[in-house]
């Protein structure tokens, strides 16, 4: 009788103790996240204090380190996005045929294979893709593209495409193989063939999980720091083509932090303004996968 | 029609009497033959699901499969449209004749049969991503059928036929799935009718549904047996009682029983089948 007390009491204790434990590090993780908004918070309202928002938002170009000092955002944001946009032109296409050759046409064996295989690409580390980038792509790509800068927007958004691809595909491809079979066998029943079936039940009845890859694997390619520092350039550049050096937001970040720039001049505080952006921007397209995702798992 | 309405209410207060079907005992005699199956059998990997399945079922008729659960009554359905062999590690062997030809042949396209062998599955499964309409139209659309053209008028017969037009026909353009249950599988097997296939293969349509839903497929079977040849499988030995004009008893893979359905539910022929229908098992 009172050793099962006592065991209970040992439980109950250890139960205890491993909420405690679990309590802590949620508490932590949510802690280490509101310091790390209030720092961004606070050192973007001490640069608002001495930029317009006008100035931000008006101007086009980014010179902060230059005696001639502009704080347009825009070339940053437009390099960011000249990259992402490469990288999922490249990553969506792939992506989506490896998913839909894994979900519906590969034997269940490749697909153990090859889906980890291809997940293995997204664990890369990126500074090994940056330099794949800049030594290897870029020159290869210069024997064809005349006017290919040693630093450009091209070399490092394909390659982030190509980090990219298992994001896209691997998702996607749960979001196919979710797709209950019984509406592919209502599509077969009705005299369909496969690639009908496919195209016009499958994949529209997985569609959302598939929008919300594609949205998750370019917050990725936005949030990509690496690659773009080491094989874009660092030069600011509010421009469409893709072979001259330009600047992303993250590698302005990256550029700066290195540098010695004293804590508190203006040059430091952009580094917090950048970052504050580039968390909107990806807080955003992180709210619309989920949205997406939600939508999704309702329907299904 | 009207006898089997008859049977049917008849079937309602005592499943085991009166179930005599005049003028189909008439028809039998002129009958075509629509599907002859001879030592069908079909596996899952190693597993035997059906052994050497032989009967012949006839044009414009119900017939119904009962037998208790895994006695492989899906598994057989599924073999007379090639849908068995979808499954990956199936196999099937035997002869199974359609209108003369062997579907197992070479050179029958299973895609094409499929389009005259229609199918309703146990669990209604209207496309999510489709309105009313477009589930109605899906099989048109999804064989890239030139009936496409006559879109409107094919949406209107094929829910008239399945007796759903007067409660969807305002709302044609909302999702298929926002029907009820019943609803839902009315709208599956007007999605079925839309191809205008010869054959209706349904698995437990009514499993899924409540007394009043199930009543209305059972009416809309009979109308449908008019023109089409309908194999049901169904759980439901009052069911089978009511809709078809022959019945299938399977046990274990084997085919017991087969005859007309009012001998085999009042004077079956084998011990098996009377124990399964009085309830002494399954
Ligand atoms: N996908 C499958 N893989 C392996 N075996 C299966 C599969 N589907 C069915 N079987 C087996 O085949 C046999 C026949 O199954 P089938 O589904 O045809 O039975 P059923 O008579 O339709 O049963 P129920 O009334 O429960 O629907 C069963 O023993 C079952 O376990
Ligand atoms: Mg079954």
């Amino acid at each position: 009788m009172r050793r099962t007390e006592k065991s209970k009491r040992a439980t109950s204790f250890r139960e205890r103790l491993v909420e405690f434990g679990l309590l802590g590090s949620g508490v932590l993780s949510i802690f280490t996240t509101v310091a790390i908004l209030t720092v961004l918070a606070f050192e973007t309202v001490g640069f608002f204090q001495e930029v317009t928002f006008a100035e931000f938002f008006g101007d086009t170009q980014w010179t902060p380190l230059f005696s001639d000092k502009h704080f347009g955002i825009w070339p940053l944001i437009g390099g960011t996005f000249l990259t992402s946009l490469i990288a999922v032109a490249v990553a969506l296409p792939l992506g989506l045929l490896a998913a839909v050759y894994l979900s519906e046409f590969a034997r269940e064996s490749v697909r153990k294979a090859v889906k980890p295989a291809l997940e293995v690409l997204a664990g890369v580390p990126t500074i090994v893709y940056g330099y794949f980038a800049l030594v290897f792509i870029t020159p290869l790509l210069q024997k064809f593209i005349p006017g290919l800068a040693g630093f450009n927007a091209l070399s490092p958004g394909i390659v982030m495409g190509i980090m990219i691809i298992p994001m896209i595909s691997s998702l996607s491809e749960d979001a196919l193989h979710a797709v209950p079979a019984t509406l592919k066998e209502g599509s077969y029943a009705l005299g369909a063939g496969r690639l009908a079936t496919i195209f016009r039940v499958t994949i529209p009845s997985a569609f959302s999980g598939i929008v919300a890859s594609v949205i998750l694997a370019t917050s990725r390619a936005i949030g990509e720091t690496m690659i773009v520092a080491i094989a874009a350039g660092q030069q600011p550049r509010l421009t469409l083509d893709p072979r001259v050096p330009i600047e992303t937001m993250t590698a302005y970040i990256v550029q700066i932090s290195l540098g010695d720039t004293p804590t508190g001049t203006i040059e430091y505080k952009t580094i917090f303004v950048v970052g504050a952006s580039l968390f909107a921007i990806t807080f955003v397209m992180n709210i619309l996968s989920q949205r997406i995702a939600r939508r999704f798992r309702g329907k299904i | 029609m009207s006898s089997a309405i008859e049977v049917k209410s008849a079937a309602k207060t005592n499943p085991n009497i009166n179930l005599t079907l005049p003028d189909s005992a008439e028809k039998e005699g002129s009958l075509k033959t629509k599907f002859s199956i001879k030592n069908l059998s079909a596996w899952f990997g190693n597993q035997q699901a059906i052994r050497a399945i032989s009967m012949d079922i006839s044009e414009k008729q119900v017939t119904a499969i009962i037998g208790p659960s895994g006695c492989g009554k899906s598994t057989f359905i599924r073999c007379l449209n090639r849908m068995h062999e979808l499954v990956p590690g199936t196999q099937v062997e035997g002869l199974v004749k359609f209108d003369g030809y062997n579907i197992y042949d070479k050179g029958v396209d299973p895609v094409l049969l499929r389009r005259r062998v229609g199918m309703v599955f146990q669990k209604p499964n209207p496309f999510p991503t489709m309105s009313v309409r477009e589930n109605v139209l899906a099989g048109l659309k999804l064989t890239k059928s030139e009936q496409i053209k006559r879109a409107p008028e094919t949406v209107e017969r094929a829910l008239q036929q399945a007796a759903l037009w007067r409660e969807v026909r305002d709302r044609l353009d909302e999702p298929g799935a926002g029907l009820s249950g019943g609803q839902q599988q009315r709208l599956c097997i007007a999605r079925a009718l839309a191809v205008e296939p010869d054959v209706l293969l349904m698995d437990e349509p009514c499993s899924a549904l409540d007394p009043i839903a199930t009543a209305r497929i059972e009416d809309l079977i009979h109308g449908l047996a008019e023109s089409y040849t309908i194999i049901i499988v169904t759980h439901n030995m009052q069911q089978a009682a009511r809709v078809s004009n022959r019945t299938a008893f399977f046990l274990l893979g084997e085919l017991v029983e087969f005859g007309k359905t009012n001998q085999l539910f009042t004077a079956p022929k084998d011990k098996r089948t009377e124990d399964y229908i009085t309830g002494k098992f399954g």
